[in-house]
Protein backbone atom coordinates (compact mmCIF):
# COMPACT_ATOMS: atom_id res chain seq x y z
CA UNK A 1 0.00 0.00 0.00
CA UNK A 2 1.23 3.38 -0.89
CA UNK A 3 2.19 5.47 1.92
CA UNK A 4 0.92 8.67 1.27
CA UNK A 5 0.02 10.52 4.30
CA UNK A 6 -2.37 13.76 3.45
CA UNK A 7 -3.78 16.22 5.86
CA UNK A 8 -7.24 14.99 5.92
CA UNK A 9 -5.32 11.71 7.43
CA UNK A 10 -3.20 13.27 10.05
CA UNK A 11 -5.90 15.51 11.04
CA UNK A 12 -8.93 12.61 11.17
CA UNK A 13 -6.33 10.40 13.46
CA UNK A 14 -5.16 13.62 15.53
CA UNK A 15 -8.86 14.58 16.23
CA UNK A 16 -9.76 10.60 17.09
CA UNK A 17 -7.04 9.71 19.38
CA UNK A 18 -8.10 12.98 21.01
CA UNK A 19 -11.64 12.00 21.66
CA UNK A 20 -10.41 8.37 22.50
CA UNK A 21 -7.64 9.48 24.96
CA UNK A 22 -8.49 13.16 26.42
CA UNK A 23 -11.44 11.63 28.49
CA UNK A 24 -9.27 9.42 30.53
CA UNK A 25 -6.51 12.10 30.72
CA UNK A 26 -8.98 14.25 32.50
CA UNK A 27 -9.55 11.62 34.66
CA UNK A 28 -6.57 10.67 35.90
CA UNK A 29 -5.59 14.37 36.56
CA UNK A 30 -8.69 14.93 38.34
CA UNK A 31 -7.49 12.40 40.89
CA UNK A 32 -4.68 14.71 42.05
CA UNK A 33 -6.84 16.98 43.30
CA UNK A 34 -6.86 18.56 46.33
CA UNK A 35 -10.95 20.08 46.07
CA UNK A 36 -13.48 17.54 46.79
CA UNK A 37 -15.07 18.45 43.93
CA UNK A 38 -13.99 16.91 41.03
CA UNK A 39 -14.41 19.62 38.44
CA UNK A 40 -12.78 22.36 40.15
CA UNK A 41 -8.97 22.34 39.95
CA UNK A 42 -7.45 22.93 43.55
CA UNK A 43 -3.87 22.36 43.30
CA UNK A 44 -1.72 18.73 43.29
CA UNK A 45 -2.57 16.44 46.14
CA UNK A 46 -2.54 11.97 46.61
CA UNK A 47 -4.82 12.48 49.40
CA UNK A 48 -7.13 10.55 47.78
CA UNK A 49 -4.93 7.63 47.24
CA UNK A 50 -4.57 7.59 51.01
CA UNK A 51 -8.15 8.05 51.42
CA UNK A 52 -8.59 4.74 49.71
CA UNK A 53 -6.08 2.63 50.54
CA UNK A 54 -7.68 3.05 54.00
CA UNK A 55 -10.53 1.87 52.63
CA UNK A 56 -11.35 -1.38 53.44
CA UNK A 57 -14.26 -2.13 51.40
CA UNK A 58 -12.10 -1.15 48.28
CA UNK A 59 -9.34 -3.08 49.39
CA UNK A 60 -11.61 -6.22 49.65
CA UNK A 61 -13.38 -5.71 46.71
CA UNK A 62 -9.62 -5.66 44.85
CA UNK A 63 -8.66 -8.79 45.98
CA UNK A 64 -12.22 -10.74 44.79
CA UNK A 65 -11.76 -9.33 41.33
CA UNK A 66 -8.25 -9.90 40.94
CA UNK A 67 -8.35 -13.89 42.23
CA UNK A 68 -11.63 -14.08 40.00
CA UNK A 69 -9.46 -12.73 37.07
CA UNK A 70 -6.68 -14.56 37.63
CA UNK A 71 -8.18 -18.23 38.10
CA UNK A 72 -11.45 -17.21 35.53
CA UNK A 73 -8.60 -15.89 32.71
CA UNK A 74 -6.65 -19.22 32.92
CA UNK A 75 -9.64 -21.53 33.01
CA UNK A 76 -10.82 -19.73 30.01
CA UNK A 77 -7.72 -19.86 27.97
CA UNK A 78 -6.92 -23.42 28.46
CA UNK A 79 -10.73 -24.02 26.84
CA UNK A 80 -10.79 -21.54 24.39
CA UNK A 81 -7.92 -22.84 23.37
CA UNK A 82 -9.18 -25.88 22.79
CA UNK A 83 -12.22 -24.76 21.36
CA UNK A 84 -10.29 -22.70 19.31
CA UNK A 85 -8.19 -25.70 17.97
CA UNK A 86 -11.53 -27.63 17.55
CA UNK A 87 -12.82 -24.81 15.41
CA UNK A 88 -9.73 -24.86 13.15
CA UNK A 89 -8.85 -28.46 13.15
CA UNK A 90 -12.08 -30.42 13.13
CA UNK A 91 -13.55 -29.23 9.98
CA UNK A 92 -16.52 -31.82 10.25
CA UNK A 93 -17.93 -33.33 13.50
CA UNK A 94 -21.54 -33.63 14.65
CA UNK A 95 -22.76 -30.22 15.77
CA UNK A 96 -19.94 -27.97 14.45
CA UNK A 97 -22.26 -25.34 13.56
CA UNK A 98 -23.98 -25.35 17.04
CA UNK A 99 -20.26 -25.20 18.45
CA UNK A 100 -18.88 -22.12 16.05
CA UNK A 101 -22.67 -20.22 17.13
CA UNK A 102 -21.72 -20.84 21.08
CA UNK A 103 -18.75 -19.36 20.52
CA UNK A 104 -19.46 -16.78 18.62
CA UNK A 105 -22.89 -15.24 20.04
CA UNK A 106 -21.69 -14.20 23.86
CA UNK A 107 -19.07 -12.15 21.71
CA UNK A 108 -22.02 -10.10 20.92
CA UNK A 109 -24.61 -11.29 23.34
CA UNK A 110 -25.98 -8.10 25.79
CA UNK A 111 -24.85 -8.67 29.34
CA UNK A 112 -28.04 -8.83 30.63
CA UNK A 113 -29.00 -11.21 29.31
CA UNK A 114 -25.72 -13.66 29.69
CA UNK A 115 -25.88 -12.14 33.54
CA UNK A 116 -29.51 -13.27 33.61
CA UNK A 117 -29.42 -16.66 32.02
CA UNK A 118 -26.41 -17.67 34.09
CA UNK A 119 -28.12 -16.77 37.24
CA UNK A 120 -31.58 -18.44 36.56
CA UNK A 121 -28.69 -21.76 36.22
CA UNK A 122 -26.70 -21.33 39.63
CA UNK A 123 -30.58 -20.88 40.84
CA UNK A 124 -32.13 -23.88 39.37
CA UNK A 125 -29.32 -26.39 40.37
CA UNK A 126 -29.05 -24.67 44.04
CA UNK A 127 -25.54 -23.43 44.00
CA UNK A 128 -24.85 -21.01 46.59
CA UNK A 129 -24.23 -17.49 44.92
CA UNK A 130 -20.99 -15.72 45.51
CA UNK A 131 -16.98 -15.16 44.16
CA UNK A 132 -17.39 -19.03 42.41
CA UNK A 133 -20.68 -18.22 40.42
CA UNK A 134 -18.97 -15.07 39.53
CA UNK A 135 -15.89 -16.78 38.45
CA UNK A 136 -17.90 -19.64 36.15
CA UNK A 137 -19.57 -16.96 34.59
CA UNK A 138 -16.85 -14.99 33.44
CA UNK A 139 -14.77 -18.35 32.57
CA UNK A 140 -18.02 -18.81 29.95
CA UNK A 141 -18.03 -15.38 28.13
CA UNK A 142 -14.48 -14.59 28.04
CA UNK A 143 -13.27 -18.58 26.95
CA UNK A 144 -14.78 -17.66 23.55
CA UNK A 145 -12.66 -14.11 23.51
CA UNK A 146 -10.34 -16.03 23.62
CA UNK A 147 -11.32 -18.86 21.17
CA UNK A 148 -11.20 -16.30 18.13
CA UNK A 149 -8.05 -14.51 18.88
CA UNK A 150 -6.27 -18.17 19.25
CA UNK A 151 -8.08 -19.22 15.91
CA UNK A 152 -7.11 -16.35 14.41
CA UNK A 153 -3.59 -17.37 14.50
CA UNK A 154 -4.24 -20.86 14.17
CA UNK A 155 -5.58 -20.44 10.82
CA UNK A 156 -2.24 -18.92 9.30
CA UNK A 157 -0.46 -21.76 10.94
CA UNK A 158 2.39 -24.07 9.32
CA UNK A 159 0.44 -27.51 9.27
CA UNK A 160 3.50 -28.64 7.41
CA UNK A 161 5.55 -28.51 10.85
CA UNK A 162 3.22 -30.83 12.54
CA UNK A 163 3.65 -33.26 10.09
CA UNK A 164 7.24 -33.15 9.72
CA UNK A 165 7.41 -33.82 13.62
CA UNK A 166 4.45 -36.55 13.60
CA UNK A 167 6.69 -38.24 10.61
CA UNK A 168 9.68 -38.12 12.91
CA UNK A 169 7.34 -40.44 15.40
CA UNK A 170 6.27 -37.95 18.10
CA UNK A 171 2.60 -38.17 18.97
CA UNK A 172 -0.12 -35.86 18.19
CA UNK A 173 -0.03 -34.86 22.15
CA UNK A 174 4.10 -34.27 22.38
CA UNK A 175 3.69 -32.69 18.79
CA UNK A 176 0.86 -30.22 20.17
CA UNK A 177 3.19 -29.27 22.86
CA UNK A 178 6.56 -29.00 21.32
CA UNK A 179 5.40 -27.65 18.14
CA UNK A 180 2.21 -25.95 17.66
CA UNK A 181 2.02 -24.45 21.54
CA UNK A 182 5.15 -22.44 21.29
CA UNK A 183 3.81 -21.43 17.73
CA UNK A 184 0.75 -19.97 18.81
CA UNK A 185 1.93 -19.01 22.21
CA UNK A 186 2.05 -15.23 21.43
CA UNK A 187 -1.99 -15.43 20.45
CA UNK A 188 -2.69 -18.01 23.49
CA UNK A 189 -0.85 -14.73 25.93
CA UNK A 190 -2.80 -12.34 24.63
CA UNK A 191 -5.77 -14.79 25.22
CA UNK A 192 -4.98 -14.65 28.51
CA UNK A 193 -4.62 -10.93 29.00
CA UNK A 194 -7.93 -10.04 27.29
CA UNK A 195 -9.61 -12.62 29.67
CA UNK A 196 -8.35 -11.15 32.70
CA UNK A 197 -9.59 -7.53 31.49
CA UNK A 198 -12.74 -8.92 30.34
CA UNK A 199 -13.02 -10.03 34.05
CA UNK A 200 -11.72 -7.15 36.09
CA UNK A 201 -13.93 -4.85 33.41
CA UNK A 202 -17.10 -6.13 34.18
CA UNK A 203 -20.07 -5.11 36.13
CA UNK A 204 -22.94 -6.51 34.70
CA UNK A 205 -22.61 -9.96 34.67
CA UNK A 206 -21.03 -10.20 38.08
CA UNK A 207 -23.70 -8.21 39.77
CA UNK A 208 -25.98 -11.13 38.62
CA UNK A 209 -24.32 -13.73 39.46
CA UNK A 210 -22.53 -12.36 43.02
CA UNK A 211 -24.27 -13.44 46.17
CA UNK A 212 -23.48 -11.73 49.22
CA UNK A 213 -20.18 -10.84 50.37
CA UNK A 214 -19.00 -11.30 47.03
CA UNK A 215 -18.60 -7.60 45.71
CA UNK A 216 -15.56 -7.13 42.87
CA UNK A 217 -14.23 -3.50 42.27
CA UNK A 218 -16.49 -2.28 39.29
CA UNK A 219 -19.54 -3.24 41.46
CA UNK A 220 -17.86 -1.11 44.41
CA UNK A 221 -17.22 1.64 41.97
CA UNK A 222 -20.75 1.33 40.42
CA UNK A 223 -22.49 1.55 43.31
CA UNK A 224 -20.04 4.74 44.54
CA UNK A 225 -20.88 6.42 41.09
CA UNK A 226 -24.49 6.42 41.51
CA UNK A 227 -23.80 8.23 44.91
CA UNK A 228 -22.02 10.55 43.00
CA UNK A 229 -18.55 11.70 41.25
CA UNK A 230 -15.67 11.87 43.97
CA UNK A 231 -12.07 12.04 43.97
CA UNK A 232 -11.58 8.68 45.28
CA UNK A 233 -13.33 6.75 42.29
CA UNK A 234 -11.08 8.60 40.17
CA UNK A 235 -7.92 7.66 42.06
CA UNK A 236 -9.80 4.25 42.22
CA UNK A 237 -10.14 4.24 38.02
CA UNK A 238 -6.26 5.89 37.65
CA UNK A 239 -4.68 2.57 39.50
CA UNK A 240 -7.20 0.56 37.22
CA UNK A 241 -5.59 2.34 34.08
CA UNK A 242 -2.34 2.07 35.26
CA UNK A 243 -2.37 -1.56 35.89
CA UNK A 244 -3.60 -2.38 32.20
CA UNK A 245 -1.31 -0.06 30.60
CA UNK A 246 1.82 -0.69 32.30
CA UNK A 247 0.74 -5.21 31.30
CA UNK A 248 -0.18 -3.65 28.28
CA UNK A 249 3.15 -2.50 27.48
CA UNK A 250 5.29 -4.91 29.06
CA UNK A 251 3.31 -7.33 26.44
CA UNK A 252 4.14 -5.48 23.67
CA UNK A 253 7.56 -5.07 24.34
CA UNK A 254 8.24 -8.45 25.20
CA UNK A 255 6.52 -9.40 21.67
CA UNK A 256 8.26 -7.45 19.83
CA UNK A 257 11.64 -8.68 21.26
CA UNK A 258 10.59 -12.18 20.25
CA UNK A 259 10.24 -11.27 17.05
CA UNK A 260 13.63 -9.48 16.66
CA UNK A 261 15.33 -13.06 18.28
CA UNK A 262 13.21 -15.09 15.98
CA UNK A 263 14.76 -12.65 13.15
CA UNK A 264 18.32 -13.39 14.27
CA UNK A 265 17.85 -16.89 14.33
CA UNK A 266 16.26 -17.09 10.98
CA UNK A 267 19.42 -14.98 9.85
CA UNK A 268 21.82 -17.05 12.02
CA UNK A 269 19.78 -19.98 10.00
CA UNK A 270 19.78 -18.89 6.78
CA UNK A 271 24.02 -18.36 7.24
CA UNK A 272 24.68 -22.14 7.81
CA UNK B 1 -1.93 -47.86 24.18
CA UNK B 2 -0.25 -44.66 22.94
CA UNK B 3 -2.78 -44.12 19.80
CA UNK B 4 -5.67 -44.61 22.53
CA UNK B 5 -4.29 -41.65 24.23
CA UNK B 6 -4.40 -39.72 21.41
CA UNK B 7 -7.48 -40.06 20.15
CA UNK B 8 -9.18 -39.47 23.41
CA UNK B 9 -6.94 -36.23 23.42
CA UNK B 10 -8.44 -35.60 20.16
CA UNK B 11 -12.02 -36.28 21.21
CA UNK B 12 -11.44 -33.99 24.44
CA UNK B 13 -9.97 -30.65 22.47
CA UNK B 14 -13.92 -30.94 21.50
CA UNK B 15 -15.39 -32.47 23.79
CA UNK B 16 -14.65 -30.30 26.83
CA UNK B 17 -15.56 -26.66 25.80
CA UNK B 18 -18.55 -28.12 23.80
CA UNK B 19 -19.78 -29.64 26.73
CA UNK B 20 -18.67 -26.33 28.95
CA UNK B 21 -20.23 -24.18 26.66
CA UNK B 22 -23.94 -26.38 26.82
CA UNK B 23 -24.07 -26.41 30.18
CA UNK B 24 -23.10 -22.73 30.91
CA UNK B 25 -24.98 -20.59 27.76
CA UNK B 26 -26.75 -22.57 25.94
CA UNK B 27 -29.21 -24.74 29.03
CA UNK B 28 -29.28 -21.34 30.61
CA UNK B 29 -31.54 -19.69 27.69
CA UNK B 30 -33.65 -22.95 28.30
CA UNK B 31 -33.72 -21.82 31.73
CA UNK B 32 -34.91 -18.09 31.17
CA UNK B 33 -37.09 -19.52 28.58
CA UNK B 34 -38.89 -21.72 31.29
CA UNK B 35 -39.04 -19.09 34.24
CA UNK B 36 -40.50 -16.33 31.40
CA UNK B 37 -43.52 -18.91 31.79
CA UNK B 38 -44.48 -19.29 35.84
CA UNK B 39 -45.47 -16.91 38.06
CA UNK B 40 -44.31 -14.84 40.41
CA UNK B 41 -44.35 -15.52 43.77
CA UNK B 42 -43.22 -14.40 47.21
CA UNK B 43 -40.34 -16.50 47.76
CA UNK B 44 -37.25 -17.35 47.29
CA UNK B 45 -36.18 -17.96 44.37
CA UNK B 46 -38.97 -15.56 43.63
CA UNK B 47 -41.28 -17.37 41.11
CA UNK B 48 -43.28 -20.78 41.19
CA UNK B 49 -41.38 -23.66 39.16
CA UNK B 50 -43.36 -24.52 36.20
CA UNK B 51 -42.19 -28.49 35.93
CA UNK B 52 -39.67 -30.39 37.66
CA UNK B 53 -38.10 -32.37 34.63
CA UNK B 54 -36.85 -35.07 37.43
CA UNK B 55 -40.88 -35.99 37.74
CA UNK B 56 -40.98 -37.94 34.74
CA UNK B 57 -42.54 -37.34 31.28
CA UNK B 58 -46.63 -37.73 32.50
CA UNK B 59 -45.78 -34.68 34.99
CA UNK B 60 -44.12 -32.55 32.29
CA UNK B 61 -47.28 -32.59 30.10
CA UNK B 62 -49.31 -32.05 33.08
CA UNK B 63 -46.98 -29.11 33.75
CA UNK B 64 -47.02 -27.81 30.16
CA UNK B 65 -50.72 -27.49 30.12
CA UNK B 66 -50.22 -25.16 32.79
CA UNK B 67 -47.95 -22.59 30.96
CA UNK B 68 -48.28 -19.23 31.55
CA UNK B 69 -48.10 -16.71 28.66
CA UNK B 70 -49.13 -13.98 30.98
CA UNK B 71 -45.79 -12.57 31.68
CA UNK B 72 -45.89 -12.08 26.97
CA UNK B 73 -49.21 -10.36 27.42
CA UNK B 74 -48.23 -8.35 30.44
CA UNK B 75 -45.25 -6.98 28.18
CA UNK B 76 -47.59 -6.13 25.09
CA UNK B 77 -49.84 -4.61 27.88
CA UNK B 78 -47.54 -2.21 28.99
CA UNK B 79 -46.67 0.70 26.77
CA UNK B 80 -43.13 1.38 29.00
CA UNK B 81 -42.22 -2.26 27.28
CA UNK B 82 -42.32 -1.79 23.96
CA UNK B 83 -41.49 1.61 24.05
CA UNK B 84 -38.65 0.42 25.56
CA UNK B 85 -37.29 -1.70 22.61
CA UNK B 86 -38.52 0.79 20.13
CA UNK B 87 -36.71 3.35 21.71
CA UNK B 88 -33.39 0.71 21.95
CA UNK B 89 -33.05 -0.52 18.46
CA UNK B 90 -33.17 3.58 17.77
CA UNK B 91 -30.50 4.47 20.10
CA UNK B 92 -28.06 1.45 18.83
CA UNK B 93 -28.86 2.52 15.61
CA UNK B 94 -28.25 5.97 15.24
CA UNK B 95 -25.10 5.33 17.80
CA UNK B 96 -23.79 2.67 15.21
CA UNK B 97 -23.68 5.13 12.49
CA UNK B 98 -22.26 7.67 14.41
CA UNK B 99 -19.04 5.55 15.21
CA UNK B 100 -18.86 4.66 11.94
CA UNK B 101 -19.20 8.11 10.96
CA UNK B 102 -16.15 8.87 13.52
CA UNK B 103 -14.41 5.67 13.37
CA UNK B 104 -14.09 5.27 9.27
CA UNK B 105 -11.82 8.18 8.97
CA UNK B 106 -9.66 6.71 11.87
CA UNK B 107 -9.82 3.41 10.50
CA UNK B 108 -9.00 5.05 6.97
CA UNK B 109 -6.13 7.39 8.30
CA UNK B 110 -4.33 4.57 10.10
CA UNK B 111 -4.28 2.54 6.99
CA UNK B 112 -2.63 5.11 4.76
CA UNK B 113 -0.55 5.54 7.67
CA UNK B 114 3.73 4.32 6.83
CA UNK B 115 3.98 1.15 7.78
CA UNK B 116 6.31 1.62 10.47
CA UNK B 117 3.77 3.90 12.77
CA UNK B 118 0.99 1.43 12.37
CA UNK B 119 1.47 -0.89 14.99
CA UNK B 120 1.87 1.97 17.43
CA UNK B 121 -1.64 3.40 15.83
CA UNK B 122 -2.97 0.13 16.39
CA UNK B 123 -2.13 -0.34 20.06
CA UNK B 124 -3.00 3.22 20.66
CA UNK B 125 -6.46 2.57 19.36
CA UNK B 126 -6.43 -0.84 21.07
CA UNK B 127 -5.13 0.74 24.48
CA UNK B 128 -8.83 2.06 25.65
CA UNK B 129 -10.38 -1.19 25.11
CA UNK B 130 -8.28 -2.45 27.48
CA UNK B 131 -9.26 0.26 30.39
CA UNK B 132 -12.70 -0.66 31.84
CA UNK B 133 -15.57 0.19 30.14
CA UNK B 134 -16.83 1.40 33.47
CA UNK B 135 -14.16 3.96 33.72
CA UNK B 136 -14.25 5.08 30.47
CA UNK B 137 -17.93 5.95 30.70
CA UNK B 138 -17.61 7.50 34.50
CA UNK B 139 -14.61 10.13 33.08
CA UNK B 140 -17.42 11.31 30.87
CA UNK B 141 -20.09 12.33 33.89
CA UNK B 142 -16.97 14.76 34.59
CA UNK B 143 -16.99 16.06 31.14
CA UNK B 144 -20.65 16.63 30.63
CA UNK B 145 -22.15 17.50 34.07
CA UNK B 146 -23.82 21.06 33.80
CA UNK B 147 -20.83 22.60 35.77
CA UNK B 148 -18.35 20.09 33.50
CA UNK B 149 -15.59 20.69 31.97
CA UNK B 150 -16.98 20.95 28.77
CA UNK B 151 -19.51 23.63 29.43
CA UNK B 152 -16.39 25.39 31.62
CA UNK B 153 -13.94 25.06 28.47
CA UNK B 154 -17.20 25.99 26.18
CA UNK B 155 -18.59 29.35 28.20
CA UNK B 156 -14.62 30.12 28.41
CA UNK B 157 -14.25 30.48 24.92
CA UNK B 158 -17.35 32.22 24.85
CA UNK B 159 -19.05 30.18 22.56
CA UNK B 160 -22.11 29.46 25.26
CA UNK B 161 -22.94 31.62 27.90
CA UNK B 162 -25.19 29.40 29.65
CA UNK B 163 -24.29 25.84 30.54
CA UNK B 164 -25.42 23.10 28.02
CA UNK B 165 -27.50 20.03 29.05
CA UNK B 166 -25.92 17.24 28.21
CA UNK B 167 -25.42 14.61 30.95
CA UNK B 168 -29.10 12.77 31.88
CA UNK B 169 -29.54 13.37 27.67
CA UNK B 170 -29.83 10.90 25.03
CA UNK B 171 -26.95 12.92 23.22
CA UNK B 172 -24.67 11.79 26.39
CA UNK B 173 -25.94 8.30 25.68
CA UNK B 174 -24.73 8.70 22.02
CA UNK B 175 -21.88 10.02 23.27
CA UNK B 176 -21.35 6.97 25.78
CA UNK B 177 -21.92 4.43 23.49
CA UNK B 178 -19.94 5.96 20.10
CA UNK B 179 -17.05 6.05 22.78
CA UNK B 180 -17.17 2.72 24.18
CA UNK B 181 -17.49 0.98 21.23
CA UNK B 182 -15.35 3.25 18.86
CA UNK B 183 -12.28 0.32 18.73
CA UNK B 184 -14.71 -2.57 17.92
CA UNK B 185 -15.94 -0.61 14.82
CA UNK B 186 -11.80 1.01 13.96
CA UNK B 187 -10.72 -2.28 14.12
CA UNK B 188 -12.31 -4.54 11.72
CA UNK B 189 -12.46 -1.86 9.21
CA UNK B 190 -8.79 -0.92 9.60
CA UNK B 191 -7.84 -4.79 9.10
CA UNK B 192 -10.03 -4.39 5.44
CA UNK B 193 -8.04 -1.34 4.51
CA UNK B 194 -4.58 -2.65 5.24
CA UNK B 195 -5.03 -5.65 2.98
CA UNK B 196 -6.56 -3.66 0.23
CA UNK B 197 -4.70 -3.52 -2.81
CA UNK B 198 -4.00 0.55 -3.26
CA UNK B 199 -2.59 0.15 -6.54
CA UNK B 200 -6.55 -0.24 -7.82
CA UNK B 201 -6.91 3.36 -6.64
CA UNK B 202 -3.57 4.87 -8.45
CA UNK B 203 -5.27 2.88 -11.26
CA UNK B 204 -8.67 4.36 -11.58
CA UNK B 205 -6.87 7.80 -10.65
CA UNK B 206 -4.24 7.59 -13.24
CA UNK B 207 -7.79 7.19 -15.64
CA UNK B 208 -9.05 10.41 -14.52
CA UNK B 209 -11.10 9.56 -11.69
CA UNK B 210 -11.72 11.97 -9.31
CA UNK B 211 -10.06 10.61 -6.05
CA UNK B 212 -13.58 11.19 -4.05
CA UNK B 213 -15.46 8.79 -6.64
CA UNK B 214 -12.31 6.33 -6.65
CA UNK B 215 -13.04 6.26 -2.81
CA UNK B 216 -16.73 5.47 -3.18
CA UNK B 217 -15.92 2.72 -5.82
CA UNK B 218 -13.29 1.19 -5.19
CA UNK B 219 -11.76 1.63 -1.48
CA UNK B 220 -15.42 1.82 0.67
CA UNK B 221 -16.83 -1.49 -1.57
CA UNK B 222 -13.64 -3.03 -0.48
CA UNK B 223 -13.94 -2.15 3.06
CA UNK B 224 -17.67 -3.17 3.38
CA UNK B 225 -16.66 -6.62 5.24
CA UNK B 226 -14.92 -5.10 7.92
CA UNK B 227 -17.45 -2.11 7.93
CA UNK B 228 -20.39 -4.76 8.52
CA UNK B 229 -18.66 -6.85 10.92
CA UNK B 230 -17.78 -3.74 12.60
CA UNK B 231 -21.41 -2.36 12.46
CA UNK B 232 -23.06 -5.57 13.88
CA UNK B 233 -20.39 -5.63 16.65
CA UNK B 234 -21.53 -2.10 17.85
CA UNK B 235 -25.71 -2.49 17.38
CA UNK B 236 -26.26 -5.91 18.95
CA UNK B 237 -24.70 -5.24 22.23
CA UNK B 238 -25.54 -1.66 22.52
CA UNK B 239 -29.20 -2.54 21.75
CA UNK B 240 -28.82 -4.11 25.82
CA UNK B 241 -26.52 -1.69 26.77
CA UNK B 242 -27.17 -1.23 30.50
CA UNK B 243 -24.08 1.20 31.78
CA UNK B 244 -24.25 3.89 29.15
CA UNK B 245 -27.72 4.68 29.39
CA UNK B 246 -27.99 3.98 33.31
CA UNK B 247 -25.00 6.46 34.01
CA UNK B 248 -25.17 9.05 31.39
CA UNK B 249 -29.00 8.80 30.53
CA UNK B 250 -31.80 10.29 31.82
CA UNK B 251 -35.11 9.30 33.36
CA UNK B 252 -36.55 9.98 29.90
CA UNK B 253 -34.02 7.69 28.39
CA UNK B 254 -35.45 4.29 27.59
CA UNK B 255 -33.46 1.24 26.74
CA UNK B 256 -34.32 -2.27 27.26
CA UNK B 257 -31.30 -3.31 29.44
CA UNK B 258 -31.92 -0.91 32.07
CA UNK B 259 -35.74 -2.18 32.05
CA UNK B 260 -34.83 -5.60 32.62
CA UNK B 261 -31.96 -4.71 35.59
CA UNK B 262 -34.72 -2.64 36.97
CA UNK B 263 -37.02 -5.20 36.54
CA UNK B 264 -34.82 -7.56 38.28
CA UNK B 265 -33.06 -5.97 40.81
CA UNK B 266 -35.84 -3.39 42.02
CA UNK B 267 -38.68 -5.20 41.50
CA UNK B 268 -37.58 -8.51 42.02
CA UNK B 269 -40.14 -9.82 39.28
CA UNK B 270 -37.67 -12.70 37.52
CA UNK B 271 -40.30 -13.92 35.53
CA UNK B 272 -41.20 -11.13 33.59
CA UNK B 273 -37.27 -10.17 33.58
CA UNK B 274 -36.87 -13.29 31.93
CA UNK B 275 -39.88 -12.81 29.54
CA UNK B 276 -37.80 -9.33 28.66
CA UNK B 277 -34.54 -11.36 27.87
CA UNK B 278 -36.73 -13.81 25.55
CA UNK B 279 -37.92 -10.68 23.44
CA UNK B 280 -34.99 -9.04 23.39
CA UNK B 281 -33.09 -12.14 22.54
CA UNK B 282 -35.44 -12.86 19.88
CA UNK B 283 -34.84 -8.98 18.56
CA UNK B 284 -31.72 -10.14 18.23
CA UNK B 285 -31.83 -13.57 16.87
CA UNK B 286 -31.19 -12.27 13.66
CA UNK B 287 -28.55 -9.80 13.70
CA UNK B 288 -26.44 -12.08 15.77
CA UNK B 289 -26.95 -14.77 12.93
CA UNK B 290 -26.16 -12.65 10.23
CA UNK B 291 -23.00 -11.69 11.84
CA UNK B 292 -21.90 -15.40 13.06
CA UNK B 293 -22.29 -16.31 9.30
CA UNK B 294 -19.78 -13.13 8.42
CA UNK B 295 -17.78 -13.94 10.99
CA UNK B 296 -17.15 -17.81 9.60
CA UNK B 297 -17.22 -16.57 6.22
CA UNK B 298 -13.87 -13.97 6.96
CA UNK B 299 -12.57 -17.24 8.88
CA UNK B 300 -13.33 -19.78 5.78
CA UNK B 301 -11.35 -16.85 3.64
CA UNK B 302 -8.22 -16.66 5.92
CA UNK B 303 -7.70 -19.88 5.13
Amino acid sequence: MNTTWSRFNIASLVVGFAFLYLPIVLLVIYSFNESRLVTVWAGFSVKWYVSLFHNQSFIDAAWVTIRVGLFSATVATILGTLGALAMTRYTRFRGRLLFSAMIYAPLVMPEVITGLSMLLLFVAVGMDRGIWTITLAHITFSMCFVAVVVQSRLVTFDRSLEEAAMDLGATPVTTFFKVTLPVILPAVVSGWMLAFTLSLDDLVISSFTSGPGATTLPMRIYSQVRLGVTPEINAACTILIAIVTVGVIIASIANKQREVQRARDEQAAARN
Amino acid sequence: MQRLISSIASRLVIVVPYIWLLVFFLVPFFIVFKISLSEVAMAIPPYSPVFDLSAGWTAFKDSVSKFSWDNYIWLTQDPLYYRAYLSSLFIAGVSTVLTLLVGYPIAYGMARAPATVRPTLLMLVILPFWTSFLIRVYAWIGILKPEGLLNQFLMWAHVIDTPLNILNTNTAVFIGIVYSYLPFLVLPIYSALEKMDYSLVEAAEDLGCPPIAAFWKITFPLSLPGVIAGCFLVFIPAVGEFVIPDLLGGSQTLMIGKTLWNEFFSNRDWPVSSAVAVILLLLLVVPIVLFQRAEARAQESEK
